[in-house]
C-alpha cells in the first residue's frame, strides 16, 4: 500500500516539472484541479462529524458535531492550524463534560 | 556542455554546506518546519492509534511525505477501505501538485534531467508557497529548492516519528478527545483552502454528497465520488460567472 501511495504521490508532482516546462494545461482542467483540495477536505470531514457506524449521527450527543461550530469559528477567525486543534480539542472535551 | 555541467556539480558537492542558495533554502524551511511539527505529531499519533506500527508510520512519512494524504490514509486504513481506494485516494489527493509543479517549473527550468525527481518529490503545498515568494532572486535556484525543500523533509519525518514512538511507549488511549484532532485540522485546513464563493458551495456540495454516499456505497469511496463531482460542479460554477 505504501508503495502504491508512493507512486501516486510521485507522478504528480514530478512529471509535470520535468515534462510541461512552459505548456499551458488546459484552462478547464486547471480550474477542475483548482477545487480539489477544498472537495476532499469536505468530503473527508463531514463524514468525521455526521455518521457513526455508518448512519447519521443528528442529535445534540454528538460531541463532535457541537465541537464543529465554535472549532469553525476559530479556524475562520485565525486560520492556524495550531489554535484550531487545540481550540476544537478544548471544545469537544466542554461538550463531551456538557452531555 | 555536459561536462562543464559535471565540473559544477562536483564543485557544488565540495561546496555542499557552504553554498549560500542551499543555506538559504533551508533556513526559509524553518516556519515550514514549525507548521508541520504539531501536524506530524498529530499524524504519528493518530497512525499508531488507528493500528499502524511507530516504523511504518515512520516510512509513510520518509517515503510518501504528503501530510494530507497521510492523514486521509490513516482514516481509510481505520475504516478498512480497499488499499485500492486509499491508492485512488493519495491521487486525487495529490492532483494538486500539478498545479504547483507545473508553475514551478517555470523557475526550474534547463536543469540536467536527473535533478527532477529530487525538485518533484520536495514540492508540497508549503514549500511551493514559500519558493513562490522568495525564488525569484536567487542564483542556484534548484539548490534554494532543495534546501528549503529537503529541511521540511526532515522536518516531518523527525515530528511525525517523534508522534508515533511517543505514542508507542505512552498510551495515551483512544477514543475520546484525540479522535476530534483529524476534523479539527481538516476543518482548518478547509477554511484556509477557501478564497471564493464558489469554492464554498463546493465544499458544501462535496460534503452532501460524501454523506449521501457513505450512506449508500460501501468501502470509503464515498470521499473520492465526492470529491471528483464536486470539483466538477466547481468547474461549471466558474464557467458561468
Amino acid at each position: 500500500m505504501i508503495f502504491g501511495m508512493v507512486v501516486v504521490t510521485f507522478i504528480p508532482r514530478v512529471l509535470p516539472l520535468a515534462l510541461l516546462g512552459n505548456k499551458e494545461l488546459p484552462e478547464s482542467v486547471v480550474i477542475w484541479l483548482s477545487y480539489i483540495p477544498a472537495a476532499v477536505l469536505a468530503a473527508l470531514l463531514a463524514p468525521s462529524i455526521l455518521l457513526k457506524n455508518s448512519s447519521l449521527y443528528l442529535s445534540l450527543e454528538n460531541t463532535a458535531l457541537i465541537a464543529f461550530f465554535p472549532t469553525l469559528l476559530v479556524a475562520c477567525k485565525t486560520k492556524n492550524i495550531f489554535y484550531t486543534v487545540s481550540g476544537g480539542l478544548i471544545f469537544y472535551l466542554i461538550a463531551s463534560a456538557l452531555v | 556542455m555536459s561536462q562543464r555541467e559535471e565540473n559544477i556539480i562536483n564543485k557544488n558537492f565540495t561546496k555542499k554546506f557552504n553554498d549560500s542558495s542551499l543555506k538559504a533554502g533551508s533556513k526559509d524551511a524553518l516556519p515550514i518546519i514549525l507548521g508541520y511539527l504539531p501536524i506530524g505529531l498529530a499524524y504519528g499519533m493518530l497512525a499508531v492509534n488507528k493500528g499502524l506500527t511507530p516504523l511504518q508510520t515512520t516510512a509513510m512519512s520518509v517515503f510518501v511525505f504528503a501530510g494530507s494524504s497521510q492523514l486521509v490514509a490513516i482514516e481509510m486504513i481505520a475504516a478498512e477501505a480497499a488499499v485500492v481506494a486509499i491508492v485512488i485516494m493519495t491521487f486525487l489527493v495529490n492532483l494538486r501538485h500539478l498545479l504547483l509543479s507545473a508553475s514551478l517549473s517555470l523557475h526550474l527550468r534547463n536543469l540536467p534531467l536527473y535533478y527532477y525527481p529530487f525538485l518533484g518529490f520536495l514540492v508540497t503545498d508549503e514549500s511551493f508557497a514559500v519558493a513562490m515568494s522568495k525564488i525569484e532572486n536567487k542564483k542556484k535556484k534548484q539548490r534554494y529548492f532543495i534546501g528549503l525543500g529537503f529541511t521540511a523533509y526532515l522536518g516531518w519525518v523527525f515530528s511525525s516519528a517523534v508522534g508515533a514512538f511517543l505514542t508507542e511507549f505512552i498510551n495515551f488511549g483512544s477514543g475520546g478527545a484525540l479522535d476530534f484532532v483529524l476534523p479539527a485540522m481538516f476543518v482548518v485546513l478547509l477554511v484556509m483552502q477557501i478564497s471564493s464563493r464558489s469554492e464554498i458551495m463546493v465544499a458544501i456540495f462535496s460534503a452532501l454528497l460524501s454523506i449521501f454516499f457513505a450512506l449508500t456505497i460501501d468501502g470509503s469511496w464515498n470521499i473520492i465520488l465526492a470529491t471528483v463531482l464536486a470539483a466538477f460542479l466547481g468547474v461549471y460554477i466558474s464557467g458561468n460567472s
